[in-house]
């Protein structure tokens, strides 16, 4: 007959070699079963007189704590060992694109007005917006720009056919006298009137295509009015938003002597790059001015008590510059190959 | 404007470089765009005399020059030019001589005859592209002078692009006075004397007009020689300015425009008849002018004329029929002022422009006519010879512009330009450029001279002191305000912020012309009366949209031409409709728009999910998203860009604000636009609106969940069928969501099983089962009584 520690050890041996659960509960049975040969001797204890039976019975009671720890063990290896299985697999290629699609992007001169309309916020410019198709007076008369005065012929204006009194506008600046007017009736009751700090962007239209000129572009004019407002006010506004907007200190600003019937003194704002592709060439980037008294008067005010200045940039000319484009016209040719990078 | 250096530094000399120069008028407004040397860097050619030409001994085409370039004895030069003939004055390349392009000259055989140098055409010393033979050079040449000084090569011609304001400065006396008065050098303008005269010719001059010419001056000048050679002087400056020399008397007319700013125009006097008129048109009156152009002058457009007929288009453009020719022997001289407002925007009309219609549609000195005058007869009767007649001056004082008294008040200088600057100092700079200045209290009273037909206010003077203080010299500062916060209203959104929702569901911006094909508009936008452009840049741009839908369809062509099958485009633009009582601007409508197109794979290319193309339910899906929370409401359309079975208005919040639907078969196959593009387009102000959410308290009873598949005929649409549930359903029920769509087996060919699912809950108390069956109940009662539906077995 077996000792009782040759069946734990035979137990452990055969829990070992079952491959699956199955397997390990019929051996568990051969051993802890009904007539398994552990429960056999465990019934065997009833012949032995009282003092041997106790002995033994400890005895047993070891061997099959000893039997029942190496089945769970046993268990438990099995149980680890399918659940890796199971793991492996379901391994997935996690290199296989996500499904779904990556969205698509703003047009590159929108990037590009989203950040100025920012930053102008940030020193608190409002945003104001104006017809495209506009009348004579608002976008010449009013301007300082009366028939026949030759800045007329610096502007190839659309007309509509069958009116003479509306055109494409020419250029975002009868904004600002729509600002002005709005501005002024709204604060008509105060004995000062707050300061107008307003920018419009928009789309304008000039008889022009070529590389560099497209028939539509875009504006942004920016207009602040107010009782202290100067030439150096304008200067520090433009030269700061140059900076941030190029997010370079590494950019030389020139400010230089121009003319447009709108403001006095006028000035055309240059750039220099210190570094890059355009490295030390000057590059006409917006013109801008003190708003001319006669403006102001057609606006509902009075330029001896307020002074304001205006600026007007190219914000196409921004995203070629920023982006590196050299061709306008593919800003408004909609080839997605192009306008997808900007995304 | 164009000139050249050297003749501005005639008269003015500041000791700075080109360079500085350049940058000196750029930062005084006047804006330099070119500054191009005359003639490209080569060394080493001297003016040389063809003594003799013998022909090549071995080849036809060539010949042997013995030619003297001053060095003692003469060289052996081989040269293949047709031209060349002895006693000639030519620029010759000596041995040793680099040509443009690095080209180095050195002694060599040609076909076995030796030659030291080349003799040169224009072109290649790159001053033309002349090749035709070598440049033949005024007979008065010295032999042996380098030809860069003899042509005065080492010069530039500067263009600048000036300002419609600085009239003053389209003369080389106008940039000198304004480089003097940046500098502080000394100007030297040529002393003018007046001619006297030595013949009793004369013509009577009659202003007709004064108003619109208050000053003419005219005078003849007879027995000149009009095939005399223009001085080699005046070629080299007019050419060195960009202008072409053509004949002495041409020249001349020219040079003194050039130099002062007075056009001039010199009429063949044996052409003309009795008294100068200067007078607006007959009716039925025509001129043909100097360019050959026969024109039908309008009412507005002066004339000169003389007792016969119209000679002239006044200050704009002779007449060729009364123009000097070489065989001129009588010159009639004029000199005249023309007001600008006479002038201005007449030369465009007849669609060109000519240099002095362009001086006086800007302002011309209206005190220069006589000197100017006086300058080009002197110089006619020096380079032509002839004697001249008396100047007749004909001038209506009254009529001639006023230069009054401006007021400037310092303190305005400083508040307007932010700088600290004295009185004293204003005062020195507006001296500089000859306004004169008085003081008046506290303020200044400037008078400008007569060449300035841009200083009448106040702010012509500030402009003037910020230009000579220097726009460099004001300082830069960060400006102060007062501090508001700006409205950030919740219950509204950005129009970027809408771009960056339509951009979020793979759409991509365009920005596409406000102008379209006619032919788009009408097929698109069945539009009869669209909006026409006057003067349209192509026909394909010719009217406005009325809609952003076609440009996005073209957007689709583009792009399939160039192998892009999957386009899903969006654009926020403005649209132009008629409208009797449109705001801001009468007549017309033009409200922002906001528009998206998918059109081809629903997914870029995918290996996880089944390929098909974008269908009507995938743009929807982008459209109810851009406008979640909030719910959009539907209803079938007619709409001619649309598939009829497949188009829907969009309602929100009761109103219409726009069009939902893939774009109609027949231009799809018209416009070869591939799979159904499926479109939107909406009122922007509508997508801009949002709502402050608003909080319901959550139930934490138990829900309990319904599901009713009810079957109606396929013409009921689901919008209906829920209106109707909803219109039956208790309080209780906090929800009926369709889940479910089916036709087809198990239900008849004309009818439809839609699934709900209805979710009821109460926040006070757990539902009963009898309660909830009831609401079910009038639910599917009201379905079958008001739709015909029935319960789905």
């Amino acid at each position: 007959m077996d000792t009782l520690d040759q069946l734990v050890h035979q137990a452990a041996a055969d829990f070992a070699a079952a491959a699956d659960s199955a397997q390990l509960e019929q051996a568990k049975a051969r051993y802890l079963g009904k007539s398994g040969s552990l429960t056999e001797r465990l019934k065997g204890l009833g012949k032995l007189d009282p003092e041997a039976r106790k002995s033994a019975g400890a005895e047993i009671n070891r061997a099959k704590e000893a039997i029942e720890g190496a089945l769970e063990a046993r268990r438990v290896a099995l149980r680890e060992a399918a659940l890796l299985a199971q793991l492996a697999a379901e391994a997935l290629d996690v290199t296989l694109p996500g499904r779904g699609n990556a969205g698509g992007g703003l047009h590159p001169t929108s990037r590009t007005l989203e950040r100025i309309e920012k930053l102008f916020r940030s020193i608190g410019f409002v945003v104001a917006d104006g017809p495209e198709i506009e009348t004579d007076w608002h976008n010449f008369t009013a301007l300082n720009t009366p028939e026949n005065h030759p800045a007329r012929s610096m502007h190839d204006t659309f007309y509509l056919e069958g009116h003479d009194d509306v055109l494409l506008r020419t250029h975002t600046s009868p904004v600002q006298i729509r600002s002005m007017l709005a501005h002024v009736a709204r604060h008509a009751e105060l004995e000062t009137m707050p300061e107008i700090r307003v920018i419009c962007p928009g789309r304008v239209y000039r008889v022009d295509s070529d590389a560099t000129h497209s028939p539509m572009f875009h504006q942004v004019e920016g207009l602040w009015v107010g009782e202290n407002v100067s030439f150096a006010d304008l200067k520090g506004v433009i030269a700061d938003f140059l900076r941030k907007f190029f997010e370079t200190d590494d950019l030389q600003v020139r400010f230089r002597p121009s003319f447009f019937p709108f403001t006095e003194p006028s000035a055309e704002i240059d750039v220099a790059f210190m570094s890059g592709a355009l490295k030390g060439r000057w590059l006409e980037i917006a013109g801008c001015g003190m708003v001319h008294p006669n403006v102001l008067r057609f606006g509902g005010i009075d330029p001896e008590r307020y002074t304001g200045f205006a600026f007007g940039m190219g914000p196409d000319r921004l995203t070629m510059l920023r982006y590196g484009v050299n061709d306008l016209r593919l800003f408004f040719d909609g080839d997605l190959r192009f306008l997808s990078q900007f995304r | 404007m164009q000139f050249s250096e050297n003749w501005l530094r005639s008269l003015v000399n500041p000791p700075i470089d080109s360079e500085a120069l350049g940058h000196l008028l750029t930062m005084a407004g006047l804006e330099v765009e070119e500054a191009d040397a005359v003639a490209p860097p080569f060394t080493a050619v001297v003016v040389a005399r063809i003594v003799d030409t013998e022909k090549h001994p071995n080849a036809d085409k060539l010949k042997v020059c013995k030619v003297d370039a001053g060095q003692g004895e003469l060289l052996q030069i081989v040269c293949g030019a047709p031209n060349a003939a002895a006693g000639m004055l030519v620029p010759c390349a000596v041995v040793g001589a680099v040509l443009p392009g690095e080209f180095t000259i050195k002694a060599a055989k040609l076909r076995g005859v030796e030659s030291f140098g080349m003799l040169c055409s224009a072109r290649e010393l790159g001053l033309s592209e002349d090749h035709g033979g070598l440049l033949e050079l005024p007979a008065d040449f010295v032999v042996g002078q380098d030809i860069r000084s003899a042509l005065a090569l080492d010069d530039i011609r500067y263009t600048i692009k000036l300002t419609p304001n600085r009239a003053d400065c389209l003369s080389l006396a106008g940039i000198a006075r304004e480089v003097a008065a940046l500098t502080g050098e000394a100007l030297a303008l040529p002393a003018i004397e007046p001619v006297a005269a030595t013949i009793p010719a004369r013509r009577a001059i009659v202003l007709d007009a004064p108003q619109a010419c208050p000053r003419y001056c005219g005078r003849v000048i007879s027995g000149v020689d009009a095939r005399a050679p223009t001085p080699e002087w005046m070629k080299q400056r007019l050419q060195h300015s960009g202008v072409r020399a053509i004949s002495a008397l041409v020249d001349i007319t020219n040079y003194v425009m050039l130099e002062l700013g007075q056009p001039l125009h010199a009429f063949d006097n044996a052409r003309l008849s009795g008294a100068i008129h200067v007078r607006y048109p007959r009716a039925g009156e025509t001129v043909l002018l100097l360019n050959e152009q026969t024109v039908t002058p309008a009412a507005d457009t002066l004339l000169i004329a003389d007792e016969s007929r119209a000679l002239a288009l006044a200050g704009i453009m002779g007449g060729e029929d009364s123009g000097i020719t070489l065989d001129t022997a009588e010159v009639f001289l004029e000199s005249a002022f023309f007001a600008p407002a006479a002038i201005a925007g007449r030369a465009r009309s007849y669609g060109f422009s000519s240099d002095a219609s362009h001086r006086f549609e800007r302002g011309v000195d209206f005190a220069l006519a006589r000197l100017a005058i006086e300058r080009a007869t002197a110089l006619i009767l020096q380079v032509c010879g002839g004697q001249a007649g008396a100047v007749e001056e004909a001038v209506s004082p009254q009529h001639l512009p006023v230069r009054a008294e401006v007021r400037l008040r310092p303190a305005r200088v400083r508040r307007l330009l932010g700088i600290d600057i004295d009185d004293e100092a204003i005062a020195a700079l507006l001296s500089r450029i000859h306004l004169v200045v008085r003081r008046e209290g506290d303020e200044l009273r400037v008078t400008p001279p007569s060449a300035r037909f841009d200083i009448e206010i106040e702010e012509d003077l500030v402009e003037e002191i910020a230009r000579l203080y220097g726009y460099d010299n004001i300082p830069a500062v960060p400006p102060q305000g007062a501090l508001q916060m700006l409205d950030a209203s919740e219950s509204g959104r950005s129009a970027w912020d809408v771009r960056h929702l339509v951009a979020a569901r793979d759409y991509q911006e365009v920005v596409n012309y406000a102008f379209v094909d006619e032919a788009w508009e009408r097929d698109f936008c069945a539009n009869p009366d669209a909006i026409r452009l006057a003067n349209p840049i192509a026909s394909q741009m010719s009217v406005m949209r009325s809609s952003l839908i076609p440009g996005l369809a073209a957007n689709v062509v583009t792009n399939r031409n160039r192998q892009q099958e999957r386009v899903r485009v969006f654009e926020i633009g403005r649209c132009f409709e008629r409208k009797a009582d449109g705001e801001p601007v009468t007549g017309f409508h033009q409200p922002l728009r906001l528009a998206a197109l998918a059109a081809g794979p629903v997914h870029g290319e995918q290996w996880g999910v089944p390929a098909r193309n974008v269908d009507f339910y995938d743009v929807k899906g982008d459209l109810e998203a851009l406008f979640a929370p909030a719910q959009l409401s539907f209803e079938t359309l007619s709409h001619p860009a649309l598939h009829p079975g497949r188009a829907a208005t969009v309602l929100f919040q009761g109103r219409r604000i726009g069009i939902l639907g893939e774009l109609h078969p027949v231009w799809v196959q018209r416009y070869d636009l591939g799979p159904a593009p499926v479109v939107f387009e909406v009122d922007l102000e509508a997508a801009l609106s949002s709502t402050l959410p608003v909080y319901r308290e959550i139930s934490r009873l138990p829900a309990v969940v319904r599901d009713l598949a009810l079957v109606v005929g396929q013409e009921v649409s689901a919008a209906r069928v829920s209106e109707v549930l909803q219109a039956a359903a208790p309080a209780i029920v906090r929800s009926i969501a369709l889940f479910d769509v089916y036709h087809g087996k198990g239900i008849e060919a004309e009818k439809k099983s839609l699934a709900f699912r209805v979710l009821m809950q109460d926040t006070q108390r757990t539902l009963e089962d009898a309660e909830v069956d009831r609401a079910v109940d009038a639910l599917v009662r009201n379905a079958e009584t008001t739709l015909g539906a029935r319960l789905r077995g």
